[in-house]
């Protein structure tokens, strides 16, 4: 008799699985989960009787309105606002039929406003969980925060709706913050609030809106048109990311010959000193397959921060932008350089620094601003940097901002510079105002200081640079440096933890 | 004293026949590749040509530094410059080229027309006096005729007559016409040429009165009368016209005791009735294709001559030897009136010189930048076979292995035209372009067969990616779950149009079948399959589609599945997704794209030359908002309806990039 029900019942945990496939719209992660329930099933009905069937039908219910949500009306709600399920997020994230889902049978326990009644409670609480693989390495899902240390794995946080007040917090603790346009929102107080207290009229949208975050706050990294193109890109992404910080930087197969030679290199950086170039021409010549995975291009765009990989191994790259603000470092980017450092360092990946920098932003806004303070936070990050750290300098290496960005002071691996180079206190006309104040010559005396030290020279006599390359083998020379810098270790003094210039 | 491929190409047989070599540049130009590529380097000037490529005193200036004997002009800029060859005359330095009178006398249109005539060159026939019996002119001339309004210009009071009554009729209406839009009845008759091409022939002479005649290039294919496909010989001539051509050609070169290499161009009608153009006293552009099929190398027999050699060859040594075909790889976007400019970086830059009779005339690299300020072409690309076929054949294979990134290419219009059925049968004329393409150009069209080929290489290219995503190396911690699937579902998007694709794979071999088409039907049910190496880096995808060769290119790929190939020349963007993806992309908002009557943004780099409108102006649908100009063509911007102009963001003067916002409407 109980072998029979336990038959029975067994079949009803596949059958309604099966079933919970029909009714929520081809959901198969529950594939994953069949199996274990079966052989629980098994097990118990050894030992329960006929009366715990009552249990297993419970089970049964609960999981199938764990996979219903808040229910089919909502589901098409959801997708009528052009968003996603919970559900469906997961699924196309994740490979097919690699979810594991945690805490399905989770409920809220709020009692108040009428909360406890039954049709206001959801199994799994609203809230997806649990494990699956993404291109088959392992990922941990959530759809709410985890209060996993930051630096021990990878966290980031595809913002898909509005997330409103201390919540807001969750995403800003993690790695990286993806946005979906028009669909999600990030506000510490949202419209309604501003407005009572501050009578400031801003929409949703203004105020903490993709584009907001993006291109002025910087709270968020990056912004994908809608939900999908948000998922397939992070899984995209993912594939940069080592699992934690005692895993190496990934090295996936590469097609792109490591020793190719980059011939349009040695003609990107133009003649006149003073004319822009895009450092991106830079980045995608020299990287695999021109690939390249740029952190917050819309903000601070006087620096240029991203993932790319060389033969195959992930790097992080910075690189300032001369076609933005002739690539000068002001607050902005020295923050989002910074913290792109960090990252890289926390997780192994090995950071290439493009340098061509006239020096630092001068003015009162930005020294009020505390210019000072965050610039240190790039030289902070570079200095305390163990990963291999490779930098070539294209064209302008000045003063100050020559040394934030990875120079040889800050425990630079290798350091290249390009016969376009120039290592210098400052440009030749400032200089020259300076040293040679009052004086006639001005013209004479600026073309000796041209000659003298606008050129990789002076910083190659003194060891400052490694050596001075032909532009189109810096891929090659960057390949192969990263393969013998693979082995390093370095670390740095005991501490508890060193105090950021924050 | 030139630039780019031209300078190049003088250059290498310069280098051949042990001549050293000094290039003039401009400032912008420093770095270009006619400059690494001579032994000596001048710069002339700033970027824009009046104050370095034509700029007499500056060049005169290079030649007296570097002590250069000879100048070869190269084309354009000073090389009909009859000023310049008599500066050159001056300090006894050889101008590679004819001497000043033959320049002169063929540089005006009337007085080269006079001397050809004299010189018993058939000339169109016309009546220059005023008309009176138009029926007797006509009958003199030789049917058909054209009817032109003296006064007359943009097609008013123009008609053709093939007959005495049509010429009557014409007669009458033309002059009512003539005499309502110009106030001014008069008219011409001259003969009409019905269904011309261009044909020209190759005239080399020498400083001893001998002259030769290399053959035809038939020049039909053109845009705005500029050449764009050239080939060598002729489809249309037999050898009796070839001949009389020929004569005639080196009777005006003989008759301006014309020496160095020039070219004779006639118009030739349906009954193979020639009429000389006009001669130009220079090297043409399109030289290599004469030079594939006579063997002959013409910048070295220039450099002979004007060193005063006499000519080597005879008349009978001339040969015709194979089929040469010329395309003309511009930097320019076919899909408006067949090419406007376009500028950029070479980002990646690969010629097809691997391939056998392939030849390629350029003067760039990888890196180097096409700019506002020259010509935009990329560069001469040379096929070459026995036949015309075999010729046509390696030229379809050249432009499939042409990477070209980073600018917009005219490869396109010019696969579409070596494929063109018409093209292929011979059966062209100067008209051909808007002809065949009367809506103006528009890329290729699928042929059901080629949509499955596409899709399937596409659905393919995207599964090879997935695979290489999930190839890890080295050991992890913690252990990765290989999904060793060897089928898939997938919804492909091409044109708009969604189609379902499976696709099963064995080693580097696909297997693709359309199972049906979403909202098309035409390519169910075929299977196609697919092979080829799959290197995701390289630029070039050679595969085997159904067993043939097939050479595509990617140039896009990302992680939500757009994909962009290029295949049988035109670019095509698809989208390929999981069938989970496919089937959730109905719930996604739809971006609304702007509405983009209401702004004007410039449609090519380039300089605004005039801004008719200020803010607050109401505009008329089609008046002219401003001028750009861009590689020395000025382009008319116009309103698309009728508004008040909000704003205006540019001023004359400055310069703009693509797309960028010139003036917003109300």
């Amino acid at each position: 008799m109980a072998a029979f029900a336990a038959a029975r019942s067994s079949r009803g945990v596949l059958s309604a699985i099966k079933a919970s496939f029909n009714t929520f719209a081809n959901v198969k992660h529950g594939l994953a989960v069949a199996p274990i329930a079966q052989s629980h099933l098994l097990q118990h009905a050894r030992w329960y009787s006929v009366s715990h069937l009552s249990v297993h039908e419970r089970i049964d219910r609960k999981r199938n309105a764990a996979l219903v949500g808040g229910g089919q009306k909502r589901i098409d709600a959801q997708h009528k606002r052009g968003k996603l399920t919970a559900r469906e997020r997961v699924e196309l994230l994740l490979d097919p039929d690699s979810f594991v889902e945690y805490d399905m049978f989770v409920e809220h326990r709020c009692s108040d406003f009428g909360m406890e009644e039954d049709h206001n409670k959801f199994p799994g609480d609203s809230v997806v969980t649990g494990q699956g693989r993404i291109n088959g390495r392992l990922v941990y899902v959530f759809s709410q925060r985890n209060v996993l240390a930051s630096g021990v794995v990878p966290q980031i946080s595809l913002i898909m709706g509005p997330c409103a007040g201390g919540a807001v917090y969750s995403p800003a603790l993690t790695d990286f913050t993806f946005m979906v346009k028009d669909t999600s929102y990030l506000f510490i107080t949202g419209p309604d609030v501003v407005k009572s207290v501050t009578n400031e009229d801003v929409t949703q949208e203004e105020l903490g809106g993709a584009k907001t975050h993006t291109a002025v706050s910087g709270v968020a990294h990056r912004a994908f048109e809608n939900d999908i193109d948000a998922l397939l890109n992070l899984r995209d992404f993912f594939n940069f990311l080592p699992l934690s910080n005692r895993d190496p930087a990934p090295v996936t197969e590469c097609q792109d010959p490591s020793d190719r030679l980059v011939p349009g290199l040695d003609t990107v950086v133009p003649f006149e000193t003073t004319k822009a170039y895009d450092m991106l021409d830079i980045i995608q010549g020299v990287v695999d397959e021109r690939e390249f995975f740029e952190i917050m291009p819309n903000y601070a765009k006087n620096i240029v921060v991203g993932f790319a990989r060389m033969n195959g191994r992930t790097v992080g790259i910075v690189g300032n932008q001369p076609k933005v603000a002739s690539g000068c470092l002001d607050i902005n980017s020295s923050v989002k350089g910074a913290r792109f450092v960090r990252f890289c360092d926390a997780f192994n990946i090995p950071i290439i620094t493009f340098v061509d920098v006239p020096g630092f932003l001068p003015g009162t806004s930005q020294e009020y601003g505390g210019i000072i303070r965050h610039g240190a936070k790039l030289l902070f990050a570079f200095a305390e940097a163990t990963v291999p750290k490779i930098t070539i300098i294209t064209r302008k290496a000045y003063g100050g901002a020559y040394d934030v960005m990875s120079s040889k002071h800050l425990r630079g691996d290798v350091n290249y510079a390009w016969p376009s180079a120039e290592v210098a206190v400052m440009g030749a006309k400032g200089a020259v105002q300076i040293i040679f104040r009052g004086k006639t010559n001005q013209a004479e005396q600026e073309a000796e200081y041209v000659e003298k030290f606008a050129n990789p020279f002076p910083a190659a006599v003194r060891g400052f640079v490694d050596d001075i390359i032909v532009p189109s083998t810096t891929r090659k020379r960057i390949c192969r440096d990263l393969e013998v810098l693979a082995s390093k270790k370095q670390t740095n003094p005991w501490k508890k933890h060193a105090n950021i210039p924050l | 004293a030139n630039r780019g491929e031209i300078a190049c190409r003088v250059m290498k047989t310069c280098r051949k026949m042990g001549i050293k070599t000094v290039a003039v540049h401009s400032d912008v130009d420093a770095n270009a590749v006619h400059v690494k590529m001579a032994d000596e380097a001048v710069c002339v000037g700033p970027a824009p040509t009046n104050r370095s490529y034509l700029n007499m005193d500056a060049i005169m200036d290079a030649i007296r530094i570097t002590g250069a004997q000879a100048v070869h002009p190269g084309y354009g800029f000073l090389s009909e410059n009859k000023e310049f060859a008599k500066r050159l005359a001056a300090e006894d330095v050889v101008f590679v080229g004819p001497d000043t009178h033959a320049i002169h006398a063929m540089g005006d249109k009337i007085e080269s027309k006079l001397l050809a005539k004299a010189a018993k060159v058939n000339v169109i026939p016309g009546f220059d006096g005023v008309v009176e019996d138009a029926v007797k002119i006509a009958g003199q001339i030789g049917y058909p005729v054209m009817i032109k309004a003296s006064a007359g210009g943009g097609g008013k009071g123009m008609r053709i007559a093939w007959n005495d009554d049509e010429t009557r009729e014409g007669f009458r209406l033309s002059s009512q016409e003539a005499a309502s839009s110009f106030g001014d009845d008069r008219l011409l008759i001259e003969k009409f040429v019905d269904n011309p091409r261009h044909i020209e022939i190759q005239v080399l002479a020498d400083k001893h009165g001998n002259a030769l005649w290399l053959n035809e290039r038939e020049c039909s294919i053109q845009r705005r009368n500029q050449k764009v496909v050239e080939e060598a010989p002729s489809t249309f001539l037999d050898p009796d016209t070839r001949r009389a051509m020929g004569e005639q050609a080196v009777q005006l070169a003989k008759a301006v005791k014309y020496s160095s290499a020039g070219t004779v161009e006639f118009l030739v009608d349906s009954k193979k009735n020639f009429y000389f153009l006009e001669m130009n006293t220079r090297l043409q552009v399109e030289h290599p294709i004469t030079e594939c099929i006579t063997g002959l190398d013409l910048v070295q027999q220039m450099i002979r001559i004007a060193k005063g050699f006499p000519l080597v060859h005879r008349q009978e040594d001339i040969p015709i030897n194979g089929w040469a075909i010329e395309s003309r790889v511009y930097a320019e976007d076919p899909y408006k009136s067949f090419g406007l400019p376009s500028i950029g970086r070479l980002s990646q830059y690969q010629e097809p010189i691997s391939l056998p009779n392939v030849r390629v005339d350029s003067g760039i690299q990888e890196g180097s930048d096409i700019s506002i300020y020259y010509d935009p072409m990329i560069s001469k690309l040379v096929t070459y076979g026995a036949t015309r076929a075999e010729a046509l054949q390696k030229m379809e294979d050249a432009l499939d292995h042409y990477v070209i990134r980073g600018v917009t290419h005219n490869i396109p219009l010019l696969r579409e035209i070596i494929t063109n059925p018409r093209f292929i049968s011979g059966d062209i004329t100067t008209n051909f372009l808007p002809e065949e393409y009367p809506e103006g150009f528009t890329g290729h069209r699928l042929t059901p067969e080629g949509r499955r080929e596409l899709l399937a290489t596409a659905a393919a290219l995207y599964i090879s990616a997935q695979l290489r995503s999930q190839r890890f190396m080295g050991n992890l911690r913690v252990s990765t779950t290989s999904q060793e699937q060897s089928q898939w579902e997938l919804q492909v998007e091409l044109e708009k149009k969604s189609h379902l694709v499976s696709l099963s794979r064995s080693g580097s071999s696909f297997t693709v079948s359309n199972t049906h088409a979403r909202t098309h039907v035409e390519v169910d049910g075929g299977s196609v399959e697919v092979s080829g190496e799959w290197n995701l880096a390289s630029a070039l995808l050679p595969l085997s589609i159904n067993g043939n060769p097939r050479v595509l290119q990617c140039l896009s790929r990302d992680a939500t599945g757009q994909i962009t190939l290029q295949y049988l020349g035109t670019q095509f963007k698809l989208r390929v997704l999981s069938r989970l993806a496919a089937k959730l992309t109905g719930h996604m908002p739809e971006k609304v794209p702007e509405d983009t009557s209401s702004i004007l943004r410039s449609p090519m780099p380039g300089s605004v030359v005039a801004v008719s409108v200020k803010p607050g102006d109401m505009v008329a649908e089609g008046q002219e908002i401003c001028v750009i100009e861009a590689m020395k063509m000025q382009n008319s911007l116009i309103a698309a309806r009728a508004a008040k102009v909000k704003s205006v963001h540019c001023k004359a003067g400055e310069t703009v990039g693509e797309g960028d916002l010139l003036v917003e409407l109300e």
